[in-house]
């Protein structure tokens, strides 16, 4: 077996534990939506969000700092990832990108390699933020058993890893593809911007428009926080007034459409990277 | 052509209707040092990037070491060691790292790769700086590092796209003296760009010049040399006139020219002795008053084929 991902895996992560001030950077961001965006909405959710039911007595009732937890934990990671297929584009601005493909390794391995370390950032980035929504009063985990809660994580971390794998391998593909950095930036905000507002990151998806609505349905970022949310408050919840029913097939079709989400992805970032000329 | 360790038959690339290649022939043999000469533009670059894959070949057959490089670049890609015109590194990691990192890319065994790094760092005179930045660098170093990089799997042919340029006097002929030394001890074949005359006369052996993409001139220097021209003599003396018209009549002499500082004496067949010389002066009452044997450098052989002065204003 090859093992030529684990000197790109290596690089990355050595460049990523370096800069100190990206590490900061990038977690500041979630950081701010859950402080400003986060406590200022769950004093107005009775306002924007009137209920079309009430919630029985004896339900999981959650508030709205810990329904948009898991949206923020979704939105870190699509922009982590979005972004990370640049350094793949600066490889090949500063021509490392040709002292890698001259040597025998193949090319698929470079993909893989940088696909770990997207995943790897990933993670870190989760666990911070989840703690961080803790800190800030997120009911995650509530009335768990330690069992349970174990469970939870290791199911939250490997969709976390079906979910940037995907996103990785997009991003690569834009990131060989694209030789303008501006031009990049450019396709990175103008998809980050409907894949996070056309999903269920902020507010009940049930309440969306119907054409917003079916780009939810494609939406693997909505599959995602379904999962998010199935892992940390329960299968079966209340916010705001809405009752969030994911239960076991929620999670299955999330673990199905993010499965086919990265296969697809995986397979044409493959392709592009076989025929890739101008490094 | 059993000994030719690269062999490019009719090989021709064009970038849309801009022909770079046009339709070249020429072979290496295994173990030489091999200078590729020309102009900006004359094509230089591409035929390297068609021989180290980075370009898929359009026309012809280049083969490496026995191997098809359109059919089975992998296999060409283990043989070969580059190192690119421009520097190409990741300011962001130690000279340390970036050797490591290629040795794990060429998945170089751990004992091997690290043993063979610290002897390549001290040959480029980096060892005691195996930590700092490549950011810190100065050219020169980034250079020597590059190099390092080239040579770190023993390749059978190492390719160096103007491998010393930006270097110092001493760093240069640092650097040759390790090339000579790998291409001697290890075997390697290597194949070279270069804008220094100096360093492709006294280093290769065989030489090969090239302009609008094609081959102008092929052979060793001195072979390179002689085909365009016999030695000159430049000589002063108490009367430069009559001398000339003295000279002119001699079996061994071509024709004589004149300029500011003396007389230029074109020889037939290198075969006119100083002493005759100084002889038929002395005959004449003509004393010499300075006497220097011009032979043609190898910037004259690459004028006399390209019409143009290699362009050393890149001689940063």
């Amino acid at each position: 077996m090859p093992l030529g991902f684990t000197a790109i895996y290596w690089r990355d992560m050595i460049k990523f534990a370096r800069s100190k001030a990206m590490i900061f950077l990038s977690l500041l961001q979630p950081v701010l939506w859950l402080v400003f965006y986060g406590i200022s909405m769950s004093n107005n959710t009775g306002l924007f969000f009137a209920g079309t039911s009430v919630a029985p007595p004896d339900a999981i009732t959650v508030s709205y700092m810990t329904f948009i937890t898991s949206g923020v934990i979704g939105m870190t990671i699509l922009f982590t990832c979005l972004y990370s297929g640049q350094n793949l584009q600066f490889d090949k601005q500063y021509g490392l990108m040709k002292t890698i493909v001259v040597s025998p390794m193949p090319r698929s391995q470079i993909l893989i390699g940088t696909t770990l370390s997207g995943i790897t950032k990933c993670l870190i980035q989760t666990t911070i933020i989840t703690l961080f929504g803790y800190i800030l009063g997120a009911q995650l985990f509530a009335g768990f058993l330690l069992s349970n809660i174990i469970t939870s994580a290791i199911g939250l971390i490997l969709f976390s890893i079906l979910f940037s794998a995907g996103l990785m391998f997009l991003s690569n593909m834009i990131g060989l593809k694209v030789n303008n950095h501006d031009v990049s930036q450019a396709i990175m905000a103008l998809l980050t911007l409907p894949l996070f507002f056309a999903s269920n990151a902020l507010y009940p998806a049930e309440t969306l428009p119907f054409t917003m609505k079916l780009l939810c349905y494609v939406n693997p970022l909505a599959y995602f926080i379904d999962s998010v949310r199935y892992f940390t408050i329960g299968p079966n919840f209340y916010a705001f007034g809405f009752n969030y029913q994911i239960g076991l097939e929620g999670l299955l079709s999330s673990f199905i459409a993010l499965g086919i989400f990265a296969l697809v992805m995986f397979v044409l970032a493959i392709f592009v990277i076989k025929n890739i000329r101008d490094f | 052509m059993k000994d030719a360790i690269i062999n490019v038959e009719g090989l021709s690339h064009s970038y849309g209707k801009t022909v770079a290649v046009d339709n070249i022939y020429f072979h290496v043999e295994e173990g030489q040092i091999f200078s590729f000469l020309g102009p900006n533009g004359a094509g230089k670059t591409t035929t390297i990037n068609l021989l180290i894959t980075l370009l898929r070949i359009q026309k012809g057959q280049v083969t490496i070491s026995g191997v098809n490089v359109a059919k089975n670049p992998d296999a060409v890609r283990r043989n070969i060691g580059v190192v690119f015109q421009d520097h190409r590194l990741d300011r962001d990691l130690t000279i340390w790292e970036t050797l490591e990192f290629h040795g794990k890319i060429h998945s170089l065994p751990k004992e091997t790769r690290r043993q063979r790094i610290t002897e390549l760092l001290n040959i480029v005179e980096l060892g005691d700086k195996r930590n700092a930045f490549i950011k810190n660098l100065s050219g020169g170093m980034k250079r020597s590092v590059e190099i390092a990089r080239g040579l770190l799997v023993h390749p059978k042919v190492l390719f160096l796209d103007e491998p010393t340029i930006g270097l110092d006097t001493k760093a240069r002929q640092r650097i040759w003296h390790y090339i000579k030394q790998i291409n001697r001890e290890e075997n390697v074949t290597v194949f070279l760009t270069t804008h220094y005359m100096d360093e492709a006369d006294q280093y290769s052996h065989e030489i090969c010049i090239i302009d609008k993409g094609k081959i102008m001139a092929n052979g060793s220097s001195s072979s390179l040399k002689n085909a365009i021209g016999k030695d000159i003599y430049h000589i002063k003396t108490t009367d430069d006139l009559k001398a000339s018209q003295i000279l002119a009549n001699l079996p061994e002499i071509s024709h004589v020219e004149k300029n500011s500082n003396g007389l230029l004496l074109h020889l037939k067949n290198n075969e006119l002795s100083a002493s005759k010389l100084v002889e038929s002066l002395t005959i004449h009452q003509i004393k010499l008053g300075n006497l220097n044997l011009l032979k043609p450098t190898l910037d004259d052989v690459f004028i006399y084929y390209t019409g143009r002065e290699i362009d050393s204003t890149v001689d940063a």
